[in-house]
């Protein structure tokens, strides 16, 4: 019998690992705009597309790409853009347009710090940007937070079939620590995923073949309202199926760190250290942030009554997890403002834990 | 089994290629690897540093406050790192750059090491970054000397193999000196 052996490993940056599963996932369209600390993402596309047959195209500004997006996406492409905190807030109006559109694409976020041009160093602060969506009519797209570079390729590659799943935008959430450290990783295969036919492609009509057209205005009565209700519907469904987390040493756990992205990596060794010392604690990390996995949360927080929660930022995913947990249950935070300096060591969340662990009810 | 390792220096001494040569070496064992660079926006001269967590499972955090242990190539990373090995911990010291007299480090075994000047003896100052390697994994363990050896052929890139056999003995001769 032949035995199938997993891929061998390779040593890449966490860009290189979003730009290798791109290709990995079928993406051949790229537009975007130099930032850092993203640049190594085009940098990847720009030298493999060519030969790949793909189209690379260096925009004139991240408002140029995420239209590019849009509209390769809306001829049924698999197509992907990337920037950071700056780029990402121009490109909010495309997103939002996509929104609309029901198009479905790839954004990569690698967060610096902010507002303004803040700085090049590892921040959180565009959580509420990302789950909100940033901008404006009201919608969502889905956001996933990779905590390490293999999440960086897998989730990359997840990210497409999602959104091409549930016909919206889905954005790939990091920072400059998973993005520029290096990691071993798996170059996993495409997973097999049946995927809905795009029949909704604008591509040119054979005659008497029905009209297809792509549009986010809405000027019929009801007809908006009806398009906001549908969605609304989409991401509950969402919700319901496709929420993901990962929970370490919760079940016995007085105590629950909650993290996501570099910060839950941090997080993780200072709970072993905790668990070292002899205190029952654990870590919940949401892996979606959005869908948030708030049925997760409430199901801890039935036995567990205290949360920390730990960001790169004054406190933005704190809310959420306000929201899912039992009345009863409290969330301390911890943050660090994102900026040169401010990224935690292991030693100091294990302090944190400490005092909030001694001083719990 | 899980190792840490901080090495710092000036930009152009070699500590990311010093860092991604051991993360090489571990992936060569097996091992999963987290390296972390840092370093400021000038090419040369500026501070470089990088942490690299190699174990058999989850590498955990690839921040470090403590580590195990630090190699410290100049007298500015001495300075600022030297008192953040964690206890019990070792501090590989580059001494051709760094005077530490008077410096106590309780709980720490500090090695000294004249590294430029071995380097030099070797051949090329440039491989003070191998001369620093050889003696990182003479005093842990962490690393055969075989893996390092093969990861100077992934780390490389094709037309500097030429100077593999060099580089060899530089961490031979730096793994020699922490022996005396």
């Amino acid at each position: 019998m032949q035995t199938t052996t997993a891929p061998e490993k390779i040593f890449v940056k966490g860009n290189e690992a979003v730009a290798m599963a791109a290709i990995e996932a079928g993406c051949r369209c790229y537009f975007g705009y130099p930032i850092t600390p993203q640049s190594d993402i085009p940098e990847y596309l720009s030298r493999e597309f060519p030969a790949l047959g793909g189209e690379f195209i260096q925009a004139e500004s991240e408002i140029g790409a995420i239209n590019m997006l849009l509209g390769a996406s809306a001829t049924g492409a698999r197509a992907m853009t990337s920037s950071s905190g700056p780029g990402i807030s121009l490109k909010q109006e495309g997103i939002s347009y996509m929104a609309g559109s029901e198009l479905p694409g790839v954004i990569v976020d690698i967060m610096r710090a902010g507002p303004g041009l803040g700085g090049i160093d590892a921040s959180q602060a565009d959580y509420n940007q990302a789950t909100r969506g940033g901008g404006h009519g009201g919608y969502r797209i889905i956001v996933l937070a990779p905590a390490s570079v293999q999440e960086m390729y897998d989730l990359t590659m997840l990210a497409f079939d999602l959104s091409d799943i549930y016909r919206m935008p889905a954005m790939v959430l990091a920072d400059s620590v998973i993005g520029q450290m290096k990691e071993s990783v798996t170059p996993n295969p495409r997973p097999q995923v049946v995927l809905p036919p795009k029949e909704w492609v604008v591509r040119g009509r054979a005659a008497g073949e029905p009209q297809n057209v792509v549009k986010s205005l809405y000027l019929g009565d009801g007809e908006m309202e009806a398009f906001h209700w549908k969605m609304q519907a989409r991401y509950q469904e969402l919700a319901d199926r496709e929420c993901r987390w990962e929970e370490v040493q919760t079940g016995d756990a007085d105590l629950i760190v909650t993290a996501f992205g570099s910060t839950s990596r941090i997080a993780k060794t200072a709970v072993a250290m905790a668990r070292e010392a002899g205190m029952k604690v654990g870590l919940m990390r949401p892996i979606t942030l959005f869908p948030f996995p708030k049925k997760a949360y409430a199901q801890l927080s039935e036995r567990c009554k205290l949360f920390l929660d730990i960001e790169l930022s004054t406190g933005q995913m704190i809310d959420d997890v306000r929201l899912s947990i039992a009345r009863d249950a409290d969330v301390a935070f911890y943050g660090r403002p994102p900026g040169a300096g401010s990224l935690p060591t292991p030693e100091e969340l294990f302090e944190q834990i400490r005092k909030h662990y001694q001083a719990r009810a | 089994m899980r190792y840490d390792v901080f090495f710092a220096g000036y930009g152009g001494q070699g500590v990311l290629l010093a860092g991604n040569l051991l993360s090489y070496a571990a992936i060569h064992e097996g091992k999963n690897v987290s390296f972390f660079p840092a370093y400021g926006v000038e090419k040369r001269g500026g501070a470089a540093m990088c942490t690299v967590v190699f174990a058999d499972g989850d590498t955990g955090s690839p921040v470090v406050g403590n580590p195990s242990a630090s190699v410290l190539l100049n007298q500015l990373s001495f300075d600022k790192y030297a008192a953040k090995v964690k206890q019990g911990g070792i501090c590989i010291v580059n001494s051709s750059l760094v005077n530490s007299d008077g410096v106590d480090l309780p709980g720490v075994e500090v090695i000294l090491v004249p590294m430029n000047q071995i380097a030099l003896e070797m051949g090329d100052v440039r491989m003070v970054n191998m001369v620093a390697c050889g003696a990182y994994i003479e005093k842990t363990g962490a690393l055969k000397a075989a893996s390092l050896e093969a990861a100077l052929k992934k780390a490389l890139p094709e037309r500097n193999h030429r100077l593999i056999p060099a580089n060899v003995k530089a961490m031979e001769a730096g793994a020699q000196a922490t022996r005396a």
